[in-house]
């Protein structure tokens, strides 16, 4: 029966055991969700010191990504992340994490060809297909307002 | 493929083992010569931190025997690192001759093998071999960064940060444990391409040596004491089990991975269980030389497995090819 490519891969795919999906979508959605809350009582709470609500959206981001690289430097991000999963990696902070963990990692390789040329080395497809995207869109956007 | 018998009967004459924090807190602690509870070994970088634990291995089996670096006359040595730097850097001040060597996580037992022939063979009367994987430098490497958040898959396994290192003399006289057979395996591939399943993609490889060996050996399973493999881990375990009892070859509750030996899957969060060069190597080295020591074992049979696999080759899609490399060992 074991023998060739195609039925050993079904083999052993059938019989690994799989990531219990319940179990990881609940902690996603509530670390997701606590994440999301921090956020909106950081908002209200610059709101509350008098910080001009543009100033805020720039400032609830910066605070998360400045919470999760000071996390991730002190290695407990990596910790609530292995079980929140999509919860910490979704929002600004898994970003914020995947640029931060290979500048740290790759510091032992020098300043110039480890941090800085390493830092992007997970999040750099995000930025490059992010922008893209944007650019491809926004020109959509252009084009059907030209013609309509 | 052939089993080689060797009739010289090298022994080992001595071993060491050095180990990470997760290793020391498992249920073989009490088997391993030392330990760094940070894992950095006294090195600002991981990769010194894994030369460190190769220096401090050789350095340990060395002394252990009262001999000097100049009485041994040849060293087999690899890790999983680019260019097998691991190895390079630990074992550059010590003045041996070195053969660096790759064959993935089965570097242990490829160097025993290769340190026995030489040894059985009489060109040389003392060889040593050292394997080593460190768990910081593996992730590095192979997959992210040591602080990226992400979740790991159960059948993923956990890079054992160890090192090992043996001492092969040929004295025909001596008692204690000697390499009695070895066996190079075959690269085998059955087209497995998920890295978070190593122990499929090795397991193949593992059966097609052990089946092997036991036709051309007329040994059976329950011959031995113990039959190990390297680091297959659950998944790896059971794929064998079902390949060799197809086969109608029957693996008992002798055999055993080292995988699943080093670490409490459970209590640990170690998913399929550990994986690298020092798996084996330090399993052998630490708890079963130990048991042999204690008379509890005559014979066994460690296979250690290798994913012969790169960062490029995995990126480019390519499959993940396997090898098992037997040695048999025996005490009197």
């Amino acid at each position: 029966m074991i023998c060739t490519n195609n039925n050993y891969k079904e083999y052993v795919d059938a019989r690994a055991k799989k990531s219990n999906i319940l179990k990881d979508c609940t902690l996603a959605f509530l670390v997701g969700g606590i994440i999301c809350c921090l956020g909106k009582c950081m908002g209200d709470m610059y709101k509350a010191l008098g910080v001009s609500e543009e100033i805020v959206k720039i400032l609830v981001p910066v605070s998360l990504v400045l919470i999760s690289v000071i996390l991730t430097g002190v290695g407990i991000f990596d910790k609530i992340a292995k079980q929140a999963g999509a919860g910490t990696l979704v929002p600004i902070t898994g970003f914020a994490n995947a640029v931060a963990s290979p500048a740290i990692d790759n510091k032992s390789e020098g300043f110039v060809m480890g941090v800085g040329a390493k830092m992007f080395v997970v999040a750099g497809p995000v930025i490059v297909y992010g922008t893209t995207a944007s650019v491809i869109c926004g020109t959509i956007e252009v084009v059907v307002k030209w013609l309509f | 493929m052939a089993v080689l018998k060797l009739t010289n009967r090298p022994h080992i004459i001595s071993s060491a083992t050095v180990v990470g924090n997760h290793e020391h807190e498992g249920p073989l602690k009490d088997y391993f010569d030392m330990y760094d509870k940070s894992n950095e070994f006294g090195q600002n970088t991981w990769e010194k931190a894994e030369s460190e634990m190769n220096k401090n291995a050789l350095r340990l089996c060395v002394e252990k025997i009262g001999l000097k670096y100049h009485d041994i006359d040849l060293l087999f040595g690899g890790d999983l690192l680019n260019q097998c730097c691991g190895t390079t850097f630990g074992v550059k001040d010590s003045n041996i001759s070195f053969y660096g060597i790759y064959g993935a996580c089965s570097t242990f037992t490829l160097g025993l093998s290769l340190s026995a022939m030489c040894v059985n063979a009489g060109y040389y009367k003392r060889c040593a071999s050292t394997a080593s994987s460190h768990f910081c430098t593996s992730e590095r490497q192979f997959r992210t960064p040591v602080e990226y958040g992400g979740q790991r898959s159960p059948t993923s396994q956990w890079t054992v940060t160890g090192s090992g290192c043996v001492i092969l003399e040929n004295d025909k006289d001596k008692n204690g444990v000697y390499v009695n057979e070895v066996m190079a395996g075959k690269i085998v591939d059955l087209g497995i391409n998920d890295v978070n399943n190593m122990g499929a993609a090795m397991a193949p490889a593992a059966h097609d040596t052990l089946k092997n060996y036991f036709l051309e050996s007329g040994n059976k399973p329950s011959d031995f004491d113990i039959i190990a493999t390297g680091d297959l881990g659950y998944e790896g375990y059971q794929i064998l089990k079902d390949m060799m009892k197809k086969d109608d070859i029957i693996l008992g509750d002798n055999y055993t991975d080292c995988g699943l030996l080093i670490y409490n899957r459970e209590r640990q969060d170690m998913h399929a269980g550990g994986s690298g060069c020092g798996c084996s190597a330090v399993v052998t080295c630490g708890y079963f030389f130990d048991l042999f020591k204690q008379n509890k074992i005559k014979d066994m049979l460690i296979i250690s497995t290798g994913a012969l696999l790169s960062s490029t080759s995995t990126m480019q899609g390519l499959t993940i090819p396997g090898i098992a490399h037997l040695v048999r060992l025996t005490k009197d």
